[in-house]
């Protein structure tokens, strides 16, 4: 913590072949540890069917969860879970508050804490750490049961007694729990919901377990193990206990670490090989630049086309989400990104990239999003004012269509037809979009840069041609802000996310979404679509970033790390490693494969808003508000994981240092640095509004 | 919202809640305008901040609402009679509800972007909680605070507005103009271009250039010593760049203390050398002050006993190597160069210490820069410095002895030139090279088989051309190198020949320095341009005083430089002491004077051309003007009349007029 530029790389030790088997000991072994000590039986059957329940749900057991619950008499399951539906009825509020009645007597809450606390302290140095994060969610479950039993000053001194113990990125919590001071405000308060209906997760080895367990025997209790049992989770796994960094390293997400077993779905992260496209693009090429140089052109050409041959064991099978067909527009697109990609500049710590910086000048409404085409050719702006701005950042100036009765009069068997159609009286530099309501939060070029979605703060995403400069589509649905909007890599689907916690699929040319993410604790703020169209990455203002698959609509990675909410994503160009950066100012590497945390890029002054990797993915640059570029040299990881790359070593993860990251920083005069764009040559791009002060 | 045992008051509590939250916002708003530390702002940006704010502030502060308050606003409104304890509810709950939308709104600021949170923040969080947003408090102009005239009372002014008036007011709110995009580098290539900016220095920054600064200009060995190499290597000065080339653009303020001068030109190496700078913009800054380090008439060198040679023929050096750096060609400056010191070379109203400069700056460019600038200025030039030479006035004993050095600084460039002809003529490379494409080689055809000797100034008879005003020579391209030497021989004489005839390969001077550390600069001068070493002679202060400047009939001038040298007295028994002292130094010694014999011979036999010379001043090559019947009285009127750096007079009113002219050609 205090070295700023303190870079970890975590590396995972070796483990037994128990692991799978860990899960289900770890659920097992906490009610067990409870019951020891005399818990209500009825309460039990509740909780086991309400993971029954549970379980059928996230199986997608319709049916049988309709007829379990209509069994058992349970009301109708929206709102016991997950937070699909925010506001819940006021008879399950009371039903699940009413875990929290007791007696509620100050000195013995104390008492107990004190003696918790203390035995965490005298308890060997080997288990401290990972029994320290009890104390967290223990405080915040003692609080909430004086709160709701009405005593009002207790729990107010409590508050105060304990809260400045708890650690640093626990305080944005504590903040908001403490202006819940009453039993009514209570119902209502978003992380009140949260902490209710979930159970914080902790990860702790066996002997730390144990320890725990002897403490618990030892002393009665009753309201710890009331806690201990109806809102914590212990997921016990075996082998050594971790240490301080490591626990740290995962910790700081709203409702504790990941399951172990929420990371163990095979996650296709490959990248699918290119389809063999064979345009006859090079024909005017060929003519212009002489006899010997197109046959060196085809040669290379091969080379690349082999290499992706290669069948990459990783990569999903094609067809394992109905992507749209290539047009031939898609493939000329596809071959000429590809020819600039043969003019790129290798970067790496020897080469840094140039920077050039587009700053936004006379925005005075603000500009709160900005968006780069695929191709670096477009620029589009979303302003506080509502409005969209588009650029081009080509010579090629942004024309309209003509109009329906000149278009009929062309020739449509023309080659440069898409040419013809356009109107070239109608060339301008930009293009002002309107139609938000609200701040505009988030722009995507569509691949074909035809089209442009906007995401704003009304609640709506808008779907805009880029041909017309006018809106198709608006896609309500969310209710909510919607922080985030991303076109998929292929088209047509694009993902939103916003304050309603969930993330949705959509496609271009459907009004209802196609899936629903739903996890997340708390909004939804960033996304990204992994380059092979299969899975989405989300981040959120849980402190959280999860994997999603878009065939099925599970999560299958939770990643947790993160001390404040996450507000940028972004993939490395082979769709392995993840990197998320936000308000805690520190840039996470995480790999996709084991969804385990490989380096903290440790830097920035203010919250980060932008990351990007270079083409080929070496070097890794940040930008935030701090007016400052950072470019992290991320090989080095890479590198340094290459080695102990083995499926036996993923669970304790150990810490090694690898000296800083940082490549270089660099400073902008007074423009914050809201969008980074590696173009196809890996020339950054950095984009933002001039702030005068 | 509140309780249902409070049921019954819902209604007018709800009202009550929104002024009051209209009250707070307001606040809030003022706050946000004044930055006041006030409790309610500090939650807030606590909240905005991130988790891991500090949390050693044990008892937290929030807006807190007293009864009074909600009593006195519920009768504001007309609800006179409120109970302690609902109005206790009433604020406890407002309270609660301020914070909640305090943390709503932090969210809207954090995805829009922004450190600062603003009323519209705050407004959109109401909308979200189906409260009314609070209307008129979005400007972002500043409000008004005004006290009351008869109470002490301070309040918002919130004036009036008469939206008839308004509506039919002819002046249109200003337009704030289109928002545009501005494309500019921000790093190239690793390197921190600046942005044309100077950020906020650090205070460790400032620090560094504090001490460096305080190094470089004290008199400490060391401490320089290490300044420097930090300078030449640290990764994270770039912000300090624009500073640095202000402190080096000092040299202008400080031309008379040459060993401050120096440290200067030793920083701007240093800046120059670090491969972590992006010199870019600046790279102009910096050459301007290096030009005025070698062109100009320092008020050092007034006092014959500073060296401020050497300073010039470093500068020199430095100039070369910017040139090497590579940065210079994107500028444009590798063209500009020449010109620059080509218009002080032709202006015979500079004083010689800029002429010396302008040959040592062209030498330093290279043998390109000498063969196109000074060889064809020589003709002209020439006859103008042998008259310096050949005045023996007391008076002038100063000049005449900066004339020599300017000379030897000639014989330099001549060599320079004529050994890189040698050298590629020699080398069968290049030859097979140059057959290959015989329109880039300079030479004659027959230059592989002639071999320069000492006795090859023979061959000056059987020059094609003869020793005319080389203005024209520029247009005819390529020069022959037979009839360069025997251009040149017709200058210098044999001592160009025991020069250039050893026969040693010649190795350029510039490829030797780039070596070469900072340090040693006065020593490394001296050594690359051996002609200095030559006038490097302690002169006794008797020779500064201001003489009667009597005319000099010039034809009753001696025709050897001997006599120079007796009339010269002491100054010439001191020569030859000095020269005794090492043989290796003689050859050099000798120079000048052999030449003085050489040139001499031939000065008188072009006295008229170089009459018209001088008269047709810059543009010598291009208009010949009818050669004029001047009288040697005239003509030494004439070059009376240059200023020199013996008379501080004249040379006060130079550095403002003339500087400008060449170094605004040079931005």
């Amino acid at each position: 913590m205090a070295d700023p530029n303190r870079t970890v790389v975590v590396t995972d030790g070796s483990n037994d072949a128990s692991t799978v088997s860990g899960a289900a000991t770890g659920v097992q072994s906490s009610p067990k540890g409870e019951k020891g000590a005399g818990t209500d039986p009825s309460k039990m059957d509740q909780q086991t069917l309400a993971a029954v329940l549970q379980f059928l749900k996230n199986n997608k057991l319709k049916d049988a969860e309709a007829a379990l619950r209509r069994e058992a008499k349970l009301p109708d399951g929206n709102g016991d879970s997950s937070g699909s539906s925010r506001v819940a009825t006021s008879g399950e509020v009371s039903s699940v508050l009413s875990a929290y009645e007791s007696e509620g007597d100050l000195a013995r809450y104390c008492e107990y804490y004190n003696s918790l606390s203390s035995f965490i302290e005298s308890s060997l140095d080997a288990h401290k750490h990972e029994l320290g994060c009890l104390l967290y969610p223990v405080f915040i479950h003692m609080y909430l049961q004086l709160v709701y039993n009405r005593h009002e000053k207790e729990a107010h001194k409590f508050f105060n007694r304990f809260s400045v113990e708890q650690e640093d990125w626990h305080q944005e919590d504590l903040r908001t729990l403490s202006t819940v001071k009453t039993r009514e405000q209570m119902e209502g308060n978003d992380l009140m919901d949260t902490f209710r209906s979930s159970k914080f997760v902790l990860r702790m080895s066996r002997d730390s377990y144990q320890s725990l367990r002897r403490y618990l025997k030892q002393n009665e209790h009753r309201e710890l193990l009331s806690i201990l049992q109806d809102h914590l989770f212990i997921d016990v796994f075996d082998g050594v206990p971790r240490n301080r960094e490591q626990v740290q390293a995962t910790s700081g997400a709203m409702m504790g670490e990941a399951r172990r077993d929420a990371n163990k779905v095979k996650v296709l992260y490959g990248l699918p090989k290119e389809p063999d496209i064979n345009v006859p693009l090079d024909d005017d090429d060929e003519g212009a630049e002489g006899e010997d140089k197109p046959k060196k052109k085809k040669q290379k050409k091969d080379l690349l086309l082999n290499k992706n041959k290669k069948a990459d064991p990783n990569a999903p099978p094609p067809s394992r989400i109905p992507l749209p067909e290539l047009k031939d527009a898609d493939k000329l697109e596809k071959v000429l990104s590809w020819k600039e990609g043969l003019k790129r500049v290798p970067l790496g710590r020897e080469n840094l990239p140039s920077i050039c910086f587009y700053t936004l000048a006379n925005a005075y409404q603000n500009v709160s999003a900005v968006g780069v085409s695929e191709d670096s050719s477009l620029l589009a702006a979303g302003f506080e004012d509502s409005n969209v701005r588009v650029w081009s950042l080509s010579p090629q100036r942004l024309r309209t269509m003509r109009n329906a009765s000149e278009l009929d009069q062309l020739d449509k068997e023309a080659d440069d037809i898409v040419e013809r159609m356009m109107d070239e009286k109608t060339a301008a530099d930009s293009w002002l979009l309107h139609g938000h309501t609200g701040p505009v939060y988030a722009t995507s070029f569509s691949p074909d840069r035809e089209q442009l979605l906007t995401s704003s703060e009304d609640g709506t995403v808008r779907l805009w041609s880029l041909h017309t400069y006018s809106n198709l589509v608006v896609y309500k649905g969310h209710n909510y802000p919607v922080w985030d909007v991303q076109f998929s890599p292929t088209g047509y689907y694009f993902v939103s996310g916003g304050h309603d916690r969930v993330a949705r699929l959509w496609g271009t040319d459907q009004f209802q979404p196609i899936r629903m993410f739903v996890g997340h604790y708390s909004d939804v703020t960033c996304i990204q679509y992994h380059p092979n169209s299969n899975y989405v990455a989300t981040g959120s203002s849980d402190r959280t970033v999860r994997l999603w698959d878009v065939l099925n609509g599970n999560c299958v990675r939770v990643m947790t790390g993160h001390k404040a909410a996450v507000h940028t994503l972004a993939w490395s160009p082979d769709g392995r490693y993840l990197a998320s950066a936000g308000v805690d100012k520190n840039v996470l590497l995480w790999d996709i494969a084991y969804g385990r945390l490989l380096a903290e890029m440790k830097g920035h002054t203010d919250p980060i808003y932008s990351l990007c990797f270079s083409r080929e993915g070496s070097i890794l640059a940040s930008g935030g508000i701090d007016n400052t570029v950072k470019i992290w040299d991320v090989q080095k990881v890479f590198e340094e994981i290459a080695g102990s790359d083995d499926l036996t070593s993923l669970d304790r993860a150990s810490l090694v240092e690898v000296g800083s990251l940082l490549l270089g920083s660099f400073q902008t005069k007074a423009t914050p640095v809201l969008k980074l764009h590696f173009s196809h040559r890996n020339l950054l791009l950095g984009c933002g509004r001039y702030q005068h002060s | 919202m509140v309780s249902s045992a409070q049921n019954g008051g819902l209604n007018f509590d709800f009202r009550l809640l929104c002024v009051l939250l209209e009250f707070l916002a307001k606040t809030m708003q003022n706050m946000n305008d004044s930055h006041a530390p006030l409790p309610s702002q500090q939650s807030a940006e606590t909240t905005s901040a991130s988790g891991a704010s500090a949390s050693t502030s044990g008892e937290r502060k929030f807006a807190q609402i007293p009864k009074e308050s909600v009593k006195a606003h519920a009768e504001s409104i007309g609800i006179s009679e409120v109970s302690g304890d609902v109005s206790a509810m009433v604020a406890e709950d407002a309270c609660y509800r301020l914070r909640e939308v305090m943390q709503a709104s932090c969210q809207f600021m954090r995805h829009a972007k922004r450190k600062r949170l603003t009323a519209e923040d705050f407004n959109r969080a109401l909308r979200w909680s189906n409260v009314e947003p609070m209307y008129g408090h979005n400007s972002p102009d500043p409000m008004v605070f005004r006290p009351t005239k008869d109470a002490e009372l301070y309040f918002y002014e919130d004036r009036e507005i008469n939206l008839t008036e308004f509506a039919m007011e002819t002046i249109l709110p200003r337009n704030p103009g289109e928002t545009t995009v501005k494309a500019q580098w921000l790093v190239v290539e690793g390197r921190d271009k600046g942005a044309g900016s100077s950020p906020a220095l650090s205070e460790e920054l400032v620090q560094y250039y504090d001490q460096v600064t305080r190094a470089i200009l004290g008199g400490n060995e060391q401490l320089i010593k290490t300044a420097l190499a930090d300078l030449r290597t640290n990764s994270r000065v770039s912000a300090l760049l624009p500073y640095f080339v202000y402190l080096v653009g000092e040299v202008k303020s400080i031309s008379h203390d040459l060993e401050a001068l120096t440290r200067l030109l030793q920083t701007a190496q240093a800046l120059i050398q670090n491969p972590h700078l992006y010199l870019g913009p600046y790279l102009k800054q910096l050459v301007a002050s290096v030009m005025y380090c070698i062109l100009e008439p320092l008020a050092a060198s007034i006092n014959p006993l500073n060296d401020h040679w050497a300073l010039r023929d470093y500068a020199a050096r430095l100039l070369a190597q910017i040139c090497r750096s590579g940065c210079m060609s994107v500028e444009g400056l590798q063209k500009q160069l020449p010109l620059a010191l080509q218009k002080v070379l032709v202006d015979p109203a500079r004083p010689l210490c800029s002429h010396y400069g302008a040959v040592v700056g062209l030498t330093a460019l290279g043998s390109k820069a000498v063969e196109e600038v000074l060889y064809p200025q020589l003709g002209t030039y020439w006859p103008f410095l042998q008259s310096w030479m050949e005045d023996r006035t007391i008076s002038n004993a100063q000049a005449k002895a900066d004339a020599h050095r300017v000379q030897g600084a000639i014989l330099s460039a001549a060599e320079l030139l004529l050994k890189t002809y040698q050298q590629s003529s020699s080398d069968p490379h290049a030859e097979s090279s140059h057959e290959s494409s015989p329109n880039q080689s300079p030479h004659h055809p027959d230059a592989s088989d002639f071999t320069i000797g000492t006795f090859g100034h023979l061959l000056e008879s059987s020059g094609t051309a003869g020793p005319n005003s080389g203005g024209h020579r520029r247009d005819k391209g390529p020069v022959p190198i037979t009839q360069m030497y025997s251009d040149l021989y017709s200058f210098f004489g044999d001592s160009l020949a025991v020069r250039v005839g050893n026969g040693a390969p010649f190795v350029p001077a510039k490829e030797e320095e780039s070596d070469q550390d900072v340090e040693p600069i006065i020593e490394a001068g001296s050594s690359a341009f051996p002609s200095v070493q030559v006038e490097r002679v302690d002169l006794p202060p008797m020779l500064t005083f201001a003489g009667n400047g009597q005319p000099i009939d010039l034809s009753s001038m001696p025709s050897t430089s001997e006599a120079t040298h007796t009339t010269g007295g002491r100054r010439t028994s001191k020569r030859r002491q000095s020269s005794k002292e090492s043989p290796k130094s003689k050859r050099a010694r000798r120079a000048p004077s052999m030449s003085d014999i050489f040139s001499l011979s031939r000065a008188s036999q072009r006295k008229r051309d170089i009459v018209v010379n001088i008269r047709g001043g810059r543009q010598v090559g291009k208009k010949k003007t009818k050669p004029g019947a001047l009288l040697g009285a005239e003509l030494s009127r004439l070059c009376r009349r240059v200023p020199f750096v013996g008379k501080r007079k004249k040379v006060k009113t130079l550095p403002g007029k003339v500087l400008q002219p060449s170094m605004g050609m040079l931005l």
